[in-house]
């Protein structure tokens, strides 16, 4: 099958993130959004006055709290009335959301932000809240013990062992040391396992942050950007909730929504990818087909930092931002949700050649 | 009222438990699966295609086809991967340090997770074979695998065989409890609102582009998104701008219904904020009333409003706070 071709250039023409850290204790959601929401209205100099729609994405068990996005929408200035949505989701699916509504023509540009504030509570029993409540959430396992499961059958599969698991760990550190927001810049020890045959250091750290793109259509984003991030193609698809059902040394949904995104047609030079855990990058790199010729994750991907519900939109944003800069022509962005690699996102961006 | 620069506060902190028990139904398949498990038998479900899913589901997840074929498979069975766990978390199947195991039960095609006991990580290896050790108690939930343990046996594995999935008093419905526990900080603005409560005052936040007075602030302006600034202190006094009677009382509520629940705009502040009325016939209150607050008895929060017995607020000076 072909993929499918936009009816509309829409471009990422801006993204901003804040500092990711291990605890935000003074900071309220709408507090920790904010700075984040004018650094990259800033950016393209619009108001959210000027912004056609806004969509969002956080979650109510994170922050402990029903309907929590609420509060953090008096950030982006709710009255006059706004056309917002939200999705219960990482930030890269309100993307989505936004691109399609760009797509319809109803809007021509988009907010979309993200925030995760996982300090509160234990992120490893809060995502064991989003399994199957029949069948696996009354055993509460947590996430890094399904990561831990995939990485096995990895190596069970010869796909990978701790020695190469450690190089993926060292090498996302060692990028990350480049990346001011960063929380963990720099190499570590891989320590101990949390749940073998994961060590620390295969590990997300948990903290909080908040990330934000705009989104804009044709010649408005050429107006707003020296070099747009062109979406050349975006897809998402899941697989079978149940882990027993799937082969967790692949990941078929990945292939497909890249396929359906075009990634396969010519080759990308950088592809960020979210992969919290280390194996979890061997799964997505085999499951795309990328090679020693592709840069993976020179912002130190999620292994330097992971809010949880803005890391994938992070990927898309870092995957702009380098088109921005002119450090890449055709990245590929992946953004994941779900244990072990469920449902996955993938999205293809461009620069205009240059001259 | 002189407004103050806001100051840094002291961060507030208190824990937040979050404790739900969500009743869910069955349908016939998972009915059917965990009664058996109650009765130590396992189910699993044949897809059109000929592969048995344990555990079951009601739709093929290849081809969403309706699954209904139920064939009881055995109690022993492989790992086909594992994890060890040296640490268990609250509500996990087992407190010693134990293997997180999928386990293909024979006669099935896919795998279940559950909990292994082992002695160490060494013990563990994909392949292993184990048998189903089951609780003591059971319920109709998956729990009733208490979980798995090694199980060498040169039996052959058994076929699986068809099941009606009828059983006396079937379970149709679990309740799954969920605790998560929080340490909650209210962030700057409003930990400098409760700050100022326990004080018996009330400040709310300008906004430095609108000029609004947000009560109880949160850090930023709605209007403008910008973030709150001033500290301004409002009322004590303020004005019913609209209100409702609740006759029906809530649970663990000490309050007798009917009662008033009002909105009300403090003096000096520029959107008006939820409070009860007491003080007054239900049936007394009205828009405009002037009211003040009560303060609770350790005096840390008004415990409600009650009037002031000034002449009403004429209905031009608080209608835009409707």
């Amino acid at each position: 099958m072909t993929p499918h071709r936009p009816a509309r250039d829409v471009a990422i023409v801006a993204f901003a993130q804040s500092d990711h850290r291990r605890r935000t204790d003074e900071l309220s959601e709408v507090e920790m959004v904010m700075p984040v929401l004018h650094e990259v209205l800033r950016q393209t100099g619009l108001k959210t006055s000027d912004i056609g729609f806004t969509c969002s994405g956080s979650s109510d068990y994170l922050a402990g709290r029903a309907f929590s996005f609420t509060m953090a929408l008096d950030g982006v200035g709710a009255w006059p009335p706004i056309s917002e949505s939200h999705v219960e989701a990482d930030g890269a699916w309100a993307l989505y959301e936004a691109w399609v509504k760009l797509l319809t023509g109803e809007a021509d540009t988009a907010l979309v932000y993200a925030y995760g504030k996982s300090s509160p509570g234990s992120v490893r029993d809060v995502l064991s809240r989003q399994l199957d409540p029949y069948y696996l959430a009354p055993l509460w396992p947590d996430s890094v013990a399904l990561a831990a499961l995939q990485a096995q059958a990895l190596v069970d599969a010869g796909h990978t062992d701790e020695p190469a698991l450690a190089a993926i760990a060292g090498r996302s550190r060692a990028d990350a040391a480049a990346n001011p927001h960063a929380q963990l810049p720099g190499a570590r020890p891989q320590g101990e396992y949390v749940v073998q045959p994961l060590r620390t250091g295969d590990c997300p750290p948990v903290g909080d942050g908040v990330a934000a793109v705009i989104l804009a259509a044709g010649d408005r984003a050429r107006e707003l950007c020296a070099r747009p991030a062109w979406i050349r193609g975006m897809d998402h698809r899941i697989e079978a909730h149940s882990l027993g059902v799937r082969d967790l040394t692949d990941s078929p949904s990945t292939r497909l929504a890249a396929e359906r995104a075009g990634a396969f047609e010519r080759p990308v030079d950088t592809a960020e990818l979210h992969a919290p855990f280390t194996s979890q990058e061997v799964v997505l790199t085999r499951a795309l087909g990328l090679d020693d010729s592709v840069r993976i994750n020179p912002s130190g991907g999620a292994l330097a930092a992971n809010p949880v519900m803005a890391a994938g939109l992070v990927r898309l944003g870092e995957a702009a931002a380098r088109i921005h800069r002119g450090a890449s022509d055709r990245a590929l962005a992946h953004a994941t949700s779900g244990p072990c690699l469920q449902q996955n996102l993938v999205a293809v961006l461009e620069g205009d050649p240059r001259a | 009222m002189t407004p103050t620069p806001a100051s840094p506060p002291e961060i507030l902190r208190a824990p937040l438990v979050v404790e739900f028990p969500f009743t869910r139904s069955l349908g016939p398949v998972q009915s059917a699966f965990l009664t058996g498990l109650r009765e130590r038998t396992v189910l699993g479900v044949r897809t059109e295609a000929g592969d048995v899913l344990v555990p079951p589901v009601e739709y093929d997840p290849a081809t969403a086809a309706e699954l209904r074929e139920l064939v009881e498979v055995g109690a022993t069975g492989t790992v086909t991967t594992w994890a060890w766990n040296p640490e268990p978390r609250t509500g996990q199947p087992l407190a010693t340090p134990f293997a997180w195991v999928l386990v293909r039960l024979d006669g099935a095609d896919t795998a279940l997770l559950h909990a292994l006991d082992a002695p160490g990580p060494e013990a563990v290896r994909t392949g292993l074979r184990v048998r189903i050790r089951w609780a003591a108690e059971r319920s109709g939930a998956i729990t009733d695998i208490a979980c798995f343990e090694p199980y060498e046996s040169d039996a052959p594995a058994a076929e699986p065989q068809l099941h009606d999935g009828r059983f006396t008093d079937p379970v149709t419905g679990i309740v799954a409890p969920a605790r998560l526990d929080y340490t909650y900080s209210p962030g700057r603005a409003q930990t400098r609102y409760l700050h100022a409560l326990s004080e018996r005052r009330t400040v709310g936040e300008r906004c430095p582009s609108c000029a609004k007075v947000y009560v109880p602030p949160r850090g930023a302006c709605p209007t403008c998104g910008i973030a709150t600034t001033d500290q301004v202190e409002v009322g004590p006094r303020g004005t019913v701008t609209t209100y409702c009677i609740v006759n029906i009382k809530a649970k663990n509520l000490a309050i007798e219904v009917p009662y008033v629940y009002a909105h009300i705009a403090l003096d000096g502040a520029g959107l008006a904020l939820h409070g009860r009325i007491a003080g007054i016939p239900y049936d007394q209150v009205r828009m405009g009333l002037r009211v003040e607050p009560v303060w609770s008895e350790d005096g840390r929060y008004p415990d409600h409003y009650r009037p002031t017995g000034e002449p009403d607020a004429e209905y031009d000076t608080y209608k835009e706070m409707l």
